[in-house]
C-alpha cells in the first residue's frame, strides 16, 4: 500500500541548511499500522508530511497506492491528498466557522464520496451524535480530536496519518481517542501511520519505528 | 465543480461566525460603489440635460450655423439662404426671469426643424402645429420646468421685461430649464427683432462652408453636429473636478474593503491551509474565493448602487445650482437613469472588490498546505513589508515628479496629487514604525518597551485604515484650504470689483436713454457707469466684452494682476483692451500682447494693456473704453449700469428709480446684495466638494472602526500574555487607546505638510487648467489644527468599542487563548 524508499528533506537556517531526513525508507500494508516515535524536532512531521503529499522531499520517493506522490504535479498530489489520504494533525485543523457535522463530512464531500450513512455510523461511534450542531470552539480538545479523527476516516483513506493525535489531551482522552481511532482504521482496513513520542501508546500499534539523526532504526 | 462549491460553502461558513466583518466589509464595498456612482450620476444627468438641449432642437441634424464672431445675427441670413437652397431653420435663444427664476427662451420654426427633432415629430399633431401659430400661440415647456416655476399649464406668465407669454403647454421632448415658442414670439419676448442665435441645418449631410460662404460671406460659421457643445466644453471641468473627488472616495473606500478583506484572509489563512492539506488544490482555492467576491459584489455594488442614487438625489440641488449660476446651464432637478448606469457601478464595485482582493488570491496561489515554523518569520516579514512600501512610496514620488514634470493641465494636476497622496500614504507606516522603535529604545519601564514593540506588530494591520485616514485628512487640508484662500481672495476681489452702489437693467436700449437722462438731473447720484456689453468670440473661446467709461473709480478699485505703466491712460486714449485672467491664459497673450477682435464690421487690433483677475467667470472677458464699444460693436446692450451715489442714498435712490420706471427697469440692486448673490454662486460651487470632502473623512473613519473591531480579536492573543504577567485589562486598555491615538496623531502630522502640498497643487495647477485663473496661496493653522483634533476624535470614536471590549473582557475569554494556542 506505501512504500518509501531513499526520502531526503533539509531546510535552510541562518546558521545553514540542516538535514532532517537522509534516507528514510519503510513499507506500510494495506490494514497495518507503524508508529513513529522520536524525539521532538528528530522529523517525525516531516515524514509525515511528506507521506501525506504535503510537502516536497528533496530526494527518494513515496508511493501510494502503486501511484509515485513525488513525481505528482500539485493538483494531482491535491487530489490524492483529497480521495487516498486522511490526516490527523495535534492541533486538530477543523475549520472553525462550520458545524460538527459538516466538518465530519467536508473532506468526503470535496472527494465525491460522501456517504450519509457511515458518517452516521462514524457519528454514532466517535460519540458526537449529540454534538453535531456545535463549533469546535464549543468543544473539549478530545471531542475536537474525535471529530478530527472521523473527518479523516469519513472519506474511506488508504492512509491515514496521524501526527501526535493525543498530544494536546490528558491520559485518559488520549487513550480513549486512540482506542477508537484503532477500532475505525481496523473497520476501513487502510494503513495508519502515526507519529508520536509516547512509547506507551506506539505500543499499542502493530509496529514501532524510531527516528533518530535522520534515519529510521527498528525497534 | 463539486469541489468548487464545498469550498465555498466553507469561505462563505466564516462570514455567518463573524457577521461584523461581513458588514465591514459590504459597508466599505457599499460606501465605496455609493459615492462613486453618485458622482457618476450627477455628471450623467447633468450631460444628458445638455444633450436633450441640443437634441430637442437640432435632432442630432448635420450641425449648426452661428454668428462667426458669436452673438446674434440678422434674420436677412436665414432668408438669403432658404433662397439659395440651403435646408435650414431659425433659432433664436436668450436668457429671461420669470419671478425670481432664471429660464431659457427658445424660439424655433416648427415648419422647418429637422425631421430628428423630437419638438418637430409633434408636428404631426395638428392641434398643436395650430397652437404655435393660430390665436395667441403656445409655450412649450417640460413639466419639470412648469413645477420649478410653479405654473399651470394654461397660465401666461410675464417676463422682466413685462412681455407676456403665450399660454403654457407641458411638452415632455422641450429641454429641462426651457421654453420653447415660436420663433416671432422669442424675438418679442427676448426684444430681439430680426435676430437669431443660430440657424439648425435640416439637410442630412452639412453643407460645405464655400456654399455657405458663397451666401452669407464671412457672417456665419458652421459647427459640425459631432463639436462638443460649447456648455459641454465649459462644464468639463467642473464635471472632471466632480469625478476626481468622487474617485478619491471610491479610492478610500476601497482602502476598507482591501482592510477588512486583508484582515479575513488572515482570520481564515488556518482554514485555508486546511483545505490545501484536505486536498482543495489552489486554483480551486482562488476560483471559490472569487465568486465569494462576485457575491459580495452584487450585495454591496446594489446597495452602493442605490446609495450612490440617494447621494446624487441629495446633492442634485447644489450642483443644478452651481452648473446654472456659474454656466447658465439648466440640469433637471429629477434623476433619470439608465440601466448603464447601474450596471457601470456593478462594474465598479466588482473591479474595486477584486483590487481589494487581489493581493489574497495571489497569495492563496501560492500557499502551502503546511505553515513552517520559523523563529524570525514576524521580524523578516515585517522588514520585507515596510521595504515594499518604502519601494513603492518611492516609485509614487518619482511617479508625480514626472507628471509635474512632463504633464500640462488638469489630467496632469490630479496625477500629481493622487501620486504625491499615495506616496505619502505608503510612506506613513514606515515613519510609524521608525516612530516606534525610536520609542522603543527610548523606553525603560518593561510595559512601556512592549507598548512600542507591540504598537510596531500592530502597523501592518492597521496600516491600510492609517492610510486611508491620511488621504482624508491631506484631502481636508487641501481642499480646506484652497476653498478658504479662495473665500478671503473672493471677498477682496468682490470688494475692489463691486464699487458702484447700484446696478441696474433696463427694459429696453430706449428705457436706458430715458433712465439715463432723468439719472443725469439727481444730486445723489455722483456717477453714472455705463457697462454696456456685447458677445464675440476669440479663436476657440467665447468671450463678453465689457465697456469702462473713464472714471476715477476704476483707476482707484478695478483690481489688476498685471498692467502696463499707463493702464488706464492707454485704455481710454487708444486701441487697448483689458483682458480677464482666464482668457489671456488660453490665448497665451500677455501685456503688450494684440489681440485681433471681430467687431461688427471689421477685425479690431488692440494692445493688451492690463490682466485682470475674473474669478467665477467660465467665459472670456475683454474690458475696453465704452466709446470704442459703441463705435465698434453694433450690437452692444445698452441697458446694463452701476451707479455711484452718495452714502446714505443707496435705498432712496433705488425706491425712486422702481417708482419712476416700474417695469421699464428689469432688474435693480444694490451692492451688498449683488455681494451676497456672488458670494452665494461661491458657496454653491463648493458645496458639492466639500460635502465629498466630509463623506471621504467620515469613511476613512469607518476604514478605522471596522480595521480596529477586526484586530480586536487577534489583539486578545498579544494582549494575554501582558494581562497574565501583572498588567490591569484597564491599564492595557488605556494603553491600546493610546496607541490608536498616537496612531492617528501620526497620520495627522504627515496629513498637514501633505495637505499644503495639495492645496498648492490645487490653486497652481488644478485651478488654473479647470478654470482659467491661479490664486494667491494662503495657510491657515487655525484649520490645521481643526484637522489634527478630528483626527484624534475619529480614532477616539473608533477605538472606543474595541477598547470598552477590551477593558470588560471577561478572564475566560483572555484564558481561552492560551488553550486554544495553535
Amino acid at each position: 500500500m506505501l512504500r518509501v524508499e531513499g526520502l531526503c528533506k533539509s531546510y535552510s537556517t541562518p546558521q545553514g541548511r540542516i538535514a532532517v531526513l537522509r534516507g528514510v525508507g519503510f513499507t506500510l500494508a494495506a490494514g497495518a499500522s507503524l508508529a513513529l516515535t522520536g524525539e521532538s524536532g528528530s522529523g517525525k512531521s516531516t515524514l509525515l508530511h511528506l507521506v501525506g503529499a504535503l510537502d516536497d522531499a528533496d530526494s527518494g520517493e513515496v508511493v501510494l497506492d502503486g501511484v509515485a506522490l513525488t513525481l505528482l504535479s500539485e493538483h494531482a498530489r491535491a487530489a490524492v491528498r483529497r480521495e487516498k489520504i486522511g490526516v490527523v494533525f495535534q492541533q486538530f485543523n477543523l475549520i472553525p466557522s462550520l458545524t460538527v457535522a459538516e466538518n465530519l463530512g467536508f473532506q468526503a464531500r470535496l472527494a465525491g464520496r460522501y456517504d450519509p450513512a457511515w458518517q452516521d455510523e462514524l457519528t454514532h461511534r466517535l460519540g458526537l451524535a449529540a454534538l453535531v450542531t456545535r463549533y469546535p470552539e464549543e468543544l473539549s480538545g478530545g471531542q475536537q480530536q474525535r471529530v478530527a479523527i472521523g473527518r479523516a476516516l469519513a472519506v474511506r483513506p488508504k492512509l491515514l496519518l496521524a501526527d501526535e493525535p493525543t498530544g494536546n489531551l490528558d491520559e485518559a482522552s488520549g487513550d480513549n481517542v486512540m482506542s477508537l481511532a484503532l477500532e475505525l482504521v481496523a473497520a476501513t482496513g487502510c494503513a495508519f501511520l502515526m507519529a508520536t513520542h509516547s512509547e506507551r501508546l506506539a505500543a499499542r500499534l502493530q509496529r514501532r519505528v524510531r527516528l533518530e539523526s535522520g534515519l529510521l532504526a527498528a525497534q | 465543480m463539486r469541489q468548487t462549491l464545498w469550498t465555498l460553502a466553507a469561505l462563505i461558513s466564516h462570514w455567518r461566525r463573524r457577521p461584523g466583518n461581513l458588514a465591514t466589509l459590504v459597508l466599505g464595498l457599499a460606501i465605496a460603489t455609493a459615492l462613486w456612482s453618485g458622482v457618476q450620476a450627477l455628471n450623467a444627468q447633468a450631460r444628458m440635460s445638455y444633450d436633450a438641449a441640443t437634441a430637442a432642437i437640432s435632432g442630432g441634424g448635420a450641425g449648426t450655423l452661428v454668428a462667426a464672431r458669436g452673438g446674434l445675427f440678422d434674420q436677412d441670413l436665414f432668408v438669403k439662404l432658404r433662397r439659395a437652397g440651403l435646408d435650414v431653420s431659425p433659432v433664436l435663444e436668450g436668457a429671461a426671469r420669470i419671478g425670481d427664476k432664471n429660464i431659457r427662451i427658445i424660439g424655433v420654426e416648427p415648419v422647418s426643424l429637422p425631421r430628428g427633432s423630437p419638438i418637430a415629430h409633434k408636428r404631426r399633431r395638428a392641434d398643436v402645429l395650430e397652437d404655435f401659430f393660430s390665436g395667441e400661440g403656445r409655450a412649450f415647456a417640460a413639466p419639470q420646468t412648469l413645477r420649478r416655476l410653479g405654473l399651470a399649464e394654461g397660465a401666461r406668465p410675464q417676463t422682466e421685461r413685462g412681455r407676456q407669454m403665450p399660454p403654457l403647454a407641458a411638452l415632455a421632448e422641450a429641454p429641462p430649464g426651457a421654453i420653447v415658442v415660436d420663433i416671432g414670439v422669442a424675438q418679442r419676448l427676448l426684444d430681439r427683432p430680426g435676430k437669431l442665435s443660430r440657424l439648425v441645418i435640416a439637410d442630412d449631410a452639412a453643407p460645405d462652408d464655400e456654399r455657405v460662404k458663397r451666401v452669407a460671406g464671412e457672417a456665419l460659421r458652421l459647427v459640425a453636429a459631432d463639436d462638443e457643445s460649447e456648455l459641454a466644453r465649459l462644464t468639463d471641468s467642473f464635471h472632471l473636478n466632480l469625478t476626481a473627488f468622487g474617485f478619491l472616495a471610491f479610492l478610500v473606500g476601497l482602502f476598507i474593503v482591501h482592510a477588512a478583506y486583508g484582515l479575513a484572509f488572515e482570520q481564515r489563512l488556518p482554514t485555508l491551509r486546511t483545505l490545501r492539506a484536505l486536498g482543495v488544490a489552489p486554483p480551486n482555492l482562488v476560483v471559490a474565493m472569487a465568486c465569494e467576491i462576485a457575491v459580495l459584489t452584487f450585495m454591496a455594488g446594489g446597495a452602493g448602487v442605490i446609495g450612490g442614487y440617494a447621494i446624487a438625489q441629495a446633492l442634485l440641488p447644489d450642483v443644478a445650482k452651481s452648473l446654472e449660476s456659474l454656466y447658465g446651464a439648466q440640469i433637471s432637478e429629477s434623476l433619470s437613469l439608465d440601466l448603464r448606469w447601474f450596471l457601470s457601478g456593478l462594474v465598479m464595485a466588482g473591479a474595486g472588490a477584486v483590487l481589494a482582493a487581489a493581493s489574497g488570491f495571489t497569495r492563496t496561489l501560492r500557499l502551502p498546505p503546511l505553515s513552517v515554523a520559523r523563529p524570525i518569520a514576524w521580524r523578516a516579514q515585517h522588514h520585507r513589508y515596510l521595504r515594499r512600501q518604502g519601494g513603492l512610496a518611492v516609485l509614487a514620488l518619482v511617479a508625480a515628479a514626472c507628471a509635474y514634470g512632463l504633464g500640462d493641465g488638469l489630467v496632469s494636476g490630479f496625477a500629481v496629487i493622487g501620486c504625491s497622496l499615495l506616496g505619502a500614504a505608503l510612506f506613513l507606516p514606515i515613519g510609524l514604525a521608525g516612530a516606534l522603535a525610536l520609542g522603543e529604545r527610548l523606553a525603560s519601564r518593561p510595559l512601556a518597551r512592549w507598548f512600542f514593540a507591540d504598537g510596531r506588530q500592530e502597523i501592518s494591520g492597521l496600516s491600510l485604515a492609517l492610510m486611508a485616514l491620511l488621504v482624508a485628512l491631506a484631502a481636508n487640508i487641501g481642499v480646506g484650504g484652497m476653498v478658504e484662500g479662495f473665500r478671503q481672495t473672493f471677498t477682496r476681489w468682490l470688494d475692489a470689483r463691486l464699487v458702484a452702489e447700484i446696478y441696474f437693467e433696463a427694459a429696453t436700449p430706449a428705457d436706458a436713454r430715458d433712465i439715463e437722462a432723468w439719472m443725469r438731473t439727481q444730486p445723489d447720484i455722483l456717477a453714472i457707469l455705463p457697462v454696456w456689453r456685447t458677445k464675440t468670440r476669440i479663436g476657440e473661446w467665447p468671450a463678453d466684452i465689457v465697456g469702462m467709461t473713464q472714471h476715477e473709480t476704476y483707476a482707484a478699485h478695478f483690481p489688476l494682476m498685471v498692467a502696463a505703466a499707463d493702464v488706464w491712460t492707454a485704455l481710454y486714449a487708444e486701441d487697448a483692451v483689458l483682458v480677464s485672467e482666464q482668457l489671456a491664459r488660453r490665448l497665451g497673450v500677455g501685456v503688450g500682447a494684440t489681440l485681433d477682435i471681430p467687431a461688427s464690421n471689421q477685425e479690431w487690433r488692440a494692445r493688451v494693456v492690463g490682466i485682470f483677475p475674473d474669478y467665477g467667470n467660465p467665459k472670456g472677458q475683454l474690458r475696453i473704453d465704452h466709446e470704442k464699444l459703441k463705435r465698434y460693436f453694433d450690437d452692444a446692450s445698452g441697458v446694463h449700469y452701476g451707479l455711484r451715489v452718495a452714502s446714505d442714498a443707496t435705498s432712496r435712490v433705488i425706491d425712486n428709480m422702481q417708482r419712476r420706471f416700474g417695469e421699464r427697469i428689469t432688474r435693480i440692486i444694490d451692492q451688498s446684495e449683488l455681494k451676497g448673490l456672488s458670494t452665494e454662486i461661491f458657496e454653491r460651487t463648493f458645496a458639492v466638494t466639500t460635502a465629498l470632502n466630509m463623506l471621504t473623512l467620515i469613511v476613512s473613519g469607518v476604514a478605522l472602526f471596522a480595521s480596529l473591531l477586526t484586530l480586536s480579536d487577534m489583539r486578545q492573543a498579544r494582549i494575554a500574555p501582558v494581562w497574565a504577567l501583572g498588567a490591569t485589562r484597564r491599564e492595557l486598555a488605556g494603553l491600546e487607546m493610546i496607541r490608536v491615538l498616537g496612531f492617528a496623531a501620526g497620520a495627522a502630522l504627515l496629513a498637514t505638510p501633505l495637505g499644503l502640498f495639495m492645496s498648492w497643487c490645487l490653486v497652481a495647477i488644478v485651478n488654473v487648467a479647470a478654470f482659467g485663473w491661479r490664486l494667491p496661496f494662503h495657510m491657515f493653522p487655525a484649520q490645521w489644527l481643526v484637522v489634527f483634533l478630528i483626527a484624534l476624535c475619529a480614532a477616539f470614536l473608533a477605538a472606543l468599542i474595541p477598547v470598552a471590549r477590551l477593558a470588560r473582557a471577561a478572564p475566560t475569554d483572555l484564558l481561552r487563548v492560551f488553550s486554544n494556542e495553535r
